[in-house]
């Protein structure tokens, strides 16, 4: 399938990102635990190079201004839903 | 505020479309256990939360359903797409067909409508609270109820992976509580 890249592409994403929803969690209990808060941000910043990097080829990953449209034309609503990319 | 991320939490893979484990399955979307009735109940909860923490873990676990709601619209959508009527008819879907063709919709597994009453909200944090950890249980009780059921593998690793979420969001609720508890016993104390 053509959006098999893509798909791999966003795994990587997807892994960074539960690693951050769960610090998220566990900080919104421990909210002192220096270890996590040290942890949730290393991992921000590695999402955040995926993610930019992840747009160049895909386009926004996020709406409302929270993405860049990087291509010539609007891209967020022309590639592949969530639900049609074929892993 | 919400903003969308055009991605699924996890990636959502099934082996071919299966009706019958569709209908199934879409219970967790429109059924009293599943992802819309636990999103909505947090969501909804957080208002009358006596702490920020709480708020917090509201929002942030509330907002995480919704996410599960989308990855079981997913498996729905992919185990009916390509189903032919008489695999549709065969699996009890017919019904569901006659209505909605092969869209989805907030359905329990026999078909009943989700309702509002599915979700309470007392305004008395502790049984709140309460009611959250009850339901984690209970959305993992009927993950665990469609893994006995399932024949399809990739399937499953889905379901597997929504009910251990199930177990950290207990977790974290029970922490919740504790807070709110200490919270309130000193406030009675001043
Ligand atoms: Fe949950």
């Amino acid at each position: 399938m053509e959006n098999k890249n893509q798909a791999q592409r966003l795994i990587q994403i997807q892994q960074l990102q539960f690693t951050a929803v769960e610090l998220n969690l566990f900080l919104d209990t421990h909210p002192n635990d220096q270890h996590v808060l040290a942890l949730y941000n290393q991992v921000h910043q590695q999402l955040i190079e995926s993610v930019r990097a992840y747009e160049q080829v895909y386009g926004p990953l996020l709406n409302y201004g929270y993405s860049p449209a990087l291509q010539n034309y609007w891209a967020w609503a022309e590639n592949p839903w969530p639900w049609e990319l074929k892993y | 505020m919400w903003i969308y991320e055009k991605k699924l939490q996890i990636p959502v893979r099934v082996s071919a479309p299966n009706p019958r484990l569709a209908k199934y399955v879409i219970t967790q979307y429109g059924g009293p256990e599943g992802e819309l009735s636990a999103s909505l109940r947090y969501l909804n909860m957080r208002y009358s939360m006596p702490t920020n923490r709480a708020k917090g873990v509201l929002t942030d676990i509330g907002t995480e359903e919704l996410a599960h709601m989308e990855i079981v619209a997913t498996l729905v959508y992919k185990l009916i797409e390509g189903a032919s009527i008489e695999a549709i008819r065969a699996a009890d879907l017919g019904a569901h067909y006659a209505d909605h063709d092969r869209s989805l919709y907030w359905v329990n597994a026999a078909g009943v409508p989700w309702v509002a009453a599915y979700v309470s909200a007392t305004g008395d944090p502790i049984a709140d609270l309460h009611e959250n950890m009850a339901a984690e249980q209970k959305a993992r009780a009927v993950y665990e109820n469609l893994l006995h059921l399932s024949d399809d593998p990739l399937v499953n690793d889905t379901l597997r992976w929504l009910r251990e979420r199930e177990v950290v969001h207990f977790q974290r609720f029970g922490e919740t509580l504790m807070h709110v508890q200490e919270y309130l016993d000193r406030k009675k104390i001043f």
